[in-house]
């Protein structure tokens, strides 16, 4: 036996020993947190994915003239305001000729949704031609008939507890073996606002509310903390003052999101008189929370920039703005923006500050600008999760699908922007 | 204002004209912590001054005064009375910008701008507004790139990344840009600590190439690089000028024992 064993020793074996435990346990670290997401994105998934799709009843309406437009005019207008509730009625007449009692006709109707007249309106409206013409048209089914199709609803259960009774069962298996009902692609969902209908409301309205929220937010808070943080940084001499704002901005940074909604209901809403619930109003107190997050990120961004940059200018003759703007700041970009996206992520998944501005109000029509109100996704989510009806279950899911698209979207773009900006030294 | 105008008004020494830089009791001080001791001495035109000590004896602090570079360190203070070609560059009316352009300075690790290498030697001249047309500028660019000595290894491509050059590339291309403000004093940072013989060796033949136009005051680790290249040696310790005198002196004459550890290797 050698003095010097190169082979294994029993002190050697515990090394080893203790670098794998090692191992294995970060792994596990690992294993564990990444099990926690899937479990979420897969439950979300499973109950949000069938709000994708919706179901759709095959009807033959015949745009009937003297019902629609007496006059012949053809104008839109009038067209959009017309009641096209009798040919729906009619259409579902000719299918089923068997249902002639006035009460089994009106349950006969339910099977459609209360929007498919609005559908039918929408279309006439758009294209006058249609009048006078009998067309096929998929119209949206009710809730209801919704979730048999996609097998939400348990028919085990007694027929008087059920919404669906045994004969409006019939219909709809009569309607399938003539291949009258299908699951069609919900692209209501992604044109559409809120509705008291689960099967008519859609996520656009709160898309473009939180698009809205987000750009007010961005157009403030991105240029008040860079500069904010530029100041600090290349320009303020480190004093008691300067300590003081900076322990501050980090108080800030941890104040609850409610407080700054609270603050901006009495400033922005009480003060100032600003419009309640409107994106502007929101974006203004995003801002205010964004802005501590985009200073404190800006900042590092700043102080990563090496000090051998500046002294190349600064030897010069450049002056410290050159400095600053020519050299600096433009190194400094990429983990500036970085800072800015994760920060606005953040201010896109923020729901407290804007229930307190009133961004949760019951709003069908999707916002045209920062002045019209709006709710945003994350509200929009909170009004759906609170709703009582079955089809509001899915669209909650799918609503949180979408949001978190638009994070990942969001912190992809982040990584890309830093990726792009990147410069060596 | 009027009190240092009038002393400023006070004719320098104008026997020996090619005096050029000047420090009279210079005090440096780093909070509380005084980094220079009352360093006098001066600086002739077109020659090379070394300056030598071991590491933190406040040489590089020293040479930073010379342009002010001290000035955006925020706790550092500087007294006495620094003149170049007979101005206080410390005088409340001089402008730094000004005093820049005509002190340029050469840094320890060469620091391009992540820019195109003609955009790091057009920089200077662009911000002092030197150039009156493109073509003028690209004059500048490529006269000051060969003074530099690197002109033909990049004339083919100028406008790629200064950063993608190997480290001897580097640092010419510092000098170039330093050059291109057409300053008249140069103080160069060791500037070839990170490069090797090879690369050192190039540089120093620039060095000699430039004294002809420029004056440099270099602060070295290599007493060898002292010897071979400059004129005029100040040998620092602890913040104090030891000796100062003719290279050829200090490293066979010194005077002082201190000097004399120092340069025979037995303490630094």
């Amino acid at each position: 036996m050698p003095e010097h064993s190169l082979t294994s020793s029993a002190q050697l074996k515990a090394r080893h020993g203790r670098e794998t435990r090692f191992r294995w346990m970060g792994r596990i670290a690992i294993l564990l947190s990444l099990g926690f997401l899937v479990f979420m994105f897969v439950a979300i998934g499973m109950r949000g994915s069938s709000a994708f799709s919706q179901t759709r009843i095959l009807l033959q309406i015949n745009f009937d003239e003297q019902i629609l437009d007496p006059q012949a005019k053809r104008d839109p207008a009038q067209l959009a305001l017309a009641n096209y509730k009798p040919l729906i009625t009619k259409a579902l007449k000719q299918l089923f000729p068997e249902v002639t009692k006035r009460r089994d006709q009106r349950r006969l109707g339910r099977l459609l949704s209360n929007g498919a007249a609005f559908e039918l309106a929408d279309m006439a409206a758009k294209d006058p031609q249609l009048i006078g013409t009998t067309r096929d048209i998929w119209l949206t089914a009710s809730a209801d008939v919704d979730m048999l199709i996609k097998g939400k609803v348990d028919l085990g259960v007694e027929e008087n507890l059920r919404r669906l009774k045994d004969t409006e069962l019939s219909w709809i298996r009569k309607l399938q073996d003539n291949g009258h009902i299908k699951k069609k692609f919900n692209s209501a969902f992604f044109t559409k606002g809120d509705s008291r209908e689960p099967e008519m409301s859609g996520i656009f309205g709160a898309m473009v509310g939180s698009f809205f929220s987000l750009l007010v937010c961005f157009v403030i808070a991105f240029p008040m903390g860079v500069l904010t943080a530029i100041y600090l940084e290349e320009f303020a001499k480190k004093s008691f003052i300067t300590n003081i704002i900076e322990v501050n901005i980090n108080n800030l940074a941890a104040v609850p999101s409610i407080v700054f909604g609270l603050l901006g209901l009495s400033i922005f809403l009480g003060v100032m008189n600003l419009p309640r619930s409107t994106p502007l109003v929101g974006g203004l107190v995003l801002a205010l929370m964004t802005l501590p997050t985009i200073i404190i990120a800006s900042r590092a961004a700043l102080r990563s920039v090496p000090n051998t940059l500046r002294e190349a200018a600064l030897g010069l003759g450049a002056s410290k703005v050159q400095t600053t703007f020519h050299h600096t700041v433009p190194a400094a970009m990429p983990g500036m923006l970085t800072g800015a996206v994760i920060g606005m992520a953040g201010a896109l998944g923020e729901t407290a500050p804007l229930l307190m501005i009133g961004m949760v109000a019951f709003i069908v029509d999707v916002p045209q600008g920062i002045t019209d109100i709006a709710t945003s996704l994350p509200v929009q989510i909170f009004l759906w999760a609170d709703s009582p009806e079955k089809g509001f279950v899915e669209r909650t899911s799918a609503a949180i699908l979408v949001l978190l698209a638009f994070l990942i979207a969001m912190n992809l773009t982040a990584v890309i922007l830093r990726k792009k900006f990147e410069k060596k030294w | 204002m009027t009190k240092s105008s009038v002393k400023k008004d006070k004719p320098a020494k104008k026997s020996k004209k090619n005096i050029i830089l000047s420090a009279k009791n210079v005090d440096v001080f780093y909070g509380s912590k005084q980094a220079i001791n009352n360093v006098s001495f001066e600086i002739p035109e077109n020659r090379i001054t070394a300056l030598i000590g071991p590491s933190g004896c406040g040489k590089s602090t020293f040479l930073r005064c010379f342009n002010r570079m001290n000035d955006s360190i925020d706790n550092c203070k500087v007294t006495g009375d620094i003149r170049f070609a007979g101005q206080d560059i410390y005088d409340p009316a001089v402008d730094v910008v000004a005093l820049r352009a005509r002190i340029g300075m050469v840094f320890q690790k060469a620091n391009p701008f992540p820019k195109s290498i003609f955009d790091n030697v057009a920089y200077g001249p662009r911000i002092h507004g030197l150039a009156s047309s493109k073509e003028h500028l690209e004059e500048i660019v490529v006269s000051s790139l060969k003074r530099a000595g690197l002109f033909d290894e990049v004339a083919d491509r100028l406008h790629e990344g200064g950063t993608g050059l190997s480290g001897g590339q580097q640092q010419r291309l510092c000098i170039a840009r330093a050059i291109a403000v057409d300053p008249q004093v140069i103080l160069m940072d060791e500037p070839c600590s990170s490069l090797d013989p090879i690369a050192t060796a190039v540089i120093e033949d620039l060095m000699e190439s430039m004294k002809e136009n420029y004056t440099i005051v270099i602060v070295t680790h290599s007493m060898q690089q002292a010897a071979r290249i400059s004129q005029r040696t100040a040998f620092f310790h602890l913040g104090d000028l030891v000796e100062f005198g003719k290279t050829r002196d200090i490293f066979t004459n010194p005077k002082q024992t201190r000097t004399q550890n120092y340069i025979s290797g037995r303490t630094g």
